[in-house]
């Protein structure tokens, strides 16, 4: 026990909190800023594997990290507008057109790892490129602070200011505000003027855009390489973590930083053999639990209102 | 209404066929060999006793987790958790076919009945939050496939596993618990006659009971229907564990079957192919091992192919995916049917 409060106090477990944070935070906030325009990103998963895929194999053709990267966050993104193409156009229910595209998404990107690496599993025959990393000047003399903020991959640092970001567009802007207005209430926000269908489009693009940053971080950050299905599930995560943070960026941060603390923790307890599942379920438990109470509370005021 | 349903049949061909084109028209662009590759996808599971018989055996667990989805989809409810019912009734199968000595026969009802009960409850979680507050199904269920996939792996990995074997397995389960592979050397096994009764249960429950009657009503319109004194609170709860327990079943059926011990150390999908297959068979579950056939036979024409041309398995999923949002895509040729609809109307009010 004492050495498990040793290693979470640590500076390197602050670290490699904040590095398993980065991608989960991505997804979460892609998830706020989807969810709150009233169309749920079940494809963040998918778009995130995209990403991942797309950023290596550009990166190894151009010998360009950078340029991998944005082809990434376009790809994602492209893959986000043919969701909103398929659900909000076609009428295909929006849950199901995302399934389609996670499955899309971790089917071809196998099939066309195949075409370009003759593997089905790894990149590593590709020279993938990774983000640099980042020294923060004067915070990285800090005494502790330093060490566990500094040094981080680029993608982590444009995660963070991306949660600002998010705050600002949705809070702080006009279209914020019509995209919030869709989600709390679409035909109102129709009947004066707002074009429901737009703005929707506008908020899976930024969500798949953010997905993007997030699968970048995967295989251009993380690791250096591309692995079938990388993702692991951190799109279903984001999920989870944009429905504990309350829907709201700062909650989504928070709640990132948990699902990313579990995670680091049940990597320490599986070096000392301590069994790690239980760690690993918490969040997700949390997360059952948090919205139960919540939708009770929800329940109560409403019951409240009608007696 | 009786052209509705043919307009939806051909409808769900024609998706098919432009799936399956495109497939081919991507096979063209990077194989040395597409007009065999595509061949020996198609006509695959046909040229061989053993090829078409593990065609069967990948439809018995498709047939379980297609009706899962089937029976929460009638009531309107999300169900994302097939997956983790499905892995979890594994488990339990697992712990009844290690632990337990029992007589044959009676240790593997008992084996698929503990599958069931471990399903029907990691169904009823999701089901007892939404029915009284309103919590989302969609996010919860989501979220237990993963709390019960790390308890199952706890279990199996702390309790049940088998030191001497090489890799993470369980015990070998009883021989008295297996469910027998009848064909040798084929490994078609009893989960036939179980996904078939699971098939009429799912079907008469639906459709010759109150309780079904029930299910469908709420699905249709939860506010009508409880207007019309059903209890929607209870049918949602109980459409989940009904699910759950399929799913469970499923996973059961399995591991008693074919693996005889437990061997995931991922999920192993089937409660998203589970989700396909309700689509395919538009919530039917006379419809489901039809859908489930047509999936598995997808499958195991990919698996050929991938062995001996120069195309992977994974090029179905991308045939999958395209499937599933043409059909979904109401707006895809909803003029005709919209059409359809008017003219059918119109006839209707020259009758009366």
């Amino acid at each position: 026990m004492q050495n498990l409060i040793s290693v979470i106090l640590s500076a390197s477990f602050g670290y490699a909190v904040l590095r398993v944070t980065t991608p989960i935070l991505f997804a979460a906030l892609g998830a706020v800023v989807s969810d709150r325009a009233g169309v749920i990103n079940i494809g963040l998963e998918g778009m995130m594997l995209t990403s991942a895929f797309t950023g290596v194999v550009v990166s190894a053709l151009t010998g360009s990290a950078w340029l991998g990267l944005m082809a990434g966050v376009l790809a994602a993104t492209g893959l986000a507008l043919i969701m909103g193409y398929f659900s909000l156009k076609l009428k295909a229910d929006i849950i199901l057109a995302g399934i389609a595209l996670n499955l899309l998404a971790s089917g071809g990107t196998v099939f066309l790892l195949y075409v370009v690496a003759k593997d089905k599993g790894i990149s590593s025959s590709l020279a993938s490129k990774v983000m640099p990393q980042w020294q923060l000047p004067l915070i990285k003399e800090l005494p502790v602070l330093g060490r566990i903020l500094s040094n981080h991959n680029v993608i982590t640092y444009i995660a963070l200011v991306s949660a600002l970001a998010v705050y600002y567009f949705l809070y702080r802007t006009p279209l914020g505000l019509r995209v919030r207005a869709v989600g709390e209430n679409p035909h109102a926000a129709e009947s004066v003027g707002v074009s429901v269908h737009r703005l929707q489009f506008i908020a899976l693009a930024i969500s798949g855009a953010l997905a993007g940053f997030g699968g970048a971080h995967l295989s251009m950050g993380y690791v250096s390489w591309f692995s079938r299905d990388m993702t692991a599930g951190r799109g279903f995560i984001g999920l989870a973590a944009a429905a504990l943070g309350g829907r709201t960026p700062f909650g989504a941060l928070v709640a990132s930083l948990f699902f990313g603390f579990a995670d680091a923790l049940s990597n320490y307890l599986q070096s000392l053999r301590i069994p790690s599942e239980f760690v690993q379920m918490i969040p997700y438990l949390a997360t059952v639990v948090g919205l139960a109470i919540h939708a009770r509370g929800r329940a109560k005021r409403r019951d409240g209102r009608v007696a | 209404m009786r052209r509705q349903v043919l307009f939806e049949v051909a409808r769900t061909f024609l998706a098919i066929t432009l799936a399956l084109l495109l497939g081919f028209i991507i096979t063209c662009l990077v194989s040395s060999e597409p007009v065999y590759a595509f061949r020996t996808f198609i006509l695959g599971p046909f040229t061989s006793v053993l090829r078409f018989s593990s065609f069967i055996e990948t439809v018995i667990p498709l047939i379980f987790t297609g009706l899962a989805v089937s029976m929460v989809f009638q009531a309107s409810q999300f169900n994302i958790g097939a997956e983790g019912q499905f892995f979890l009734g594994g488990v339990a199968a697992t712990m009844v076919g290690v632990a337990l000595n029992l007589p044959p026969v009676i240790h593997a009802l008992v084996a698929l009945a503990g599958g069931a009960v471990a399903g029907g409850l990691g169904g009823y979680i999701p089901g007892v939050l939404k029915a009284r507050w309103g919590t989302s199904e969609l996010v919860s269920s989501l979220m237990l496939n993963y709390v019960f996939f790390r308890l199952g792996i706890y279990v199996i990995n702390y309790h049940f596993r088998d030191p001497v074997a090489g890799a993470m397995v369980s015990h070998p389960l009883r021989q008295t618990s297996w469910l027998q592979q009848f064909l040798p050397p084929t490994r078609l096994h009893w989960g036939v006659l179980v996904a078939a009764m699971a098939v009429l249960f799912s079907f008469l429950f639906l459709y010759r009971t109150r309780w079904g009657y029930a299910l469908r009503m709420t699905g249709l319109n939860r506010s009508f229907a409880g207007y019309s004194g059903i209890n929607t609170a209870s049918v949602i709860i109980y459409a989940q564990v009904v699910g759950g327990a399929l799913a469970g079943l499923g996973g059961a059926s399995e591991l008693l079957g074919i693996h005889r011990r437990f061997l995931w150390q991922t999920m192993p999908g089937y409660g998203f192919d589970g989700i396909i297959i309700a689509i395919l068979a538009r919530n039917n579950p006379l419809l489901v091992p039809v859908a489930a056939l047509f999936l598995g036979y997808l499958r195991t024409g990919a698996d050929i192919m991938a062995r001996m041309t120069d195309i992977t398995s994974e090029m179905v999923m991308v045939i999958q995916a395209i499937m599933i949002l043409l059909i979904t895509a109401q707006a895809f040729l909803g003029h005709i049917k919209h059409r359809m609809v008017v003219r059918e109307a119109k006839e209707h009010a020259k009758l009366n």
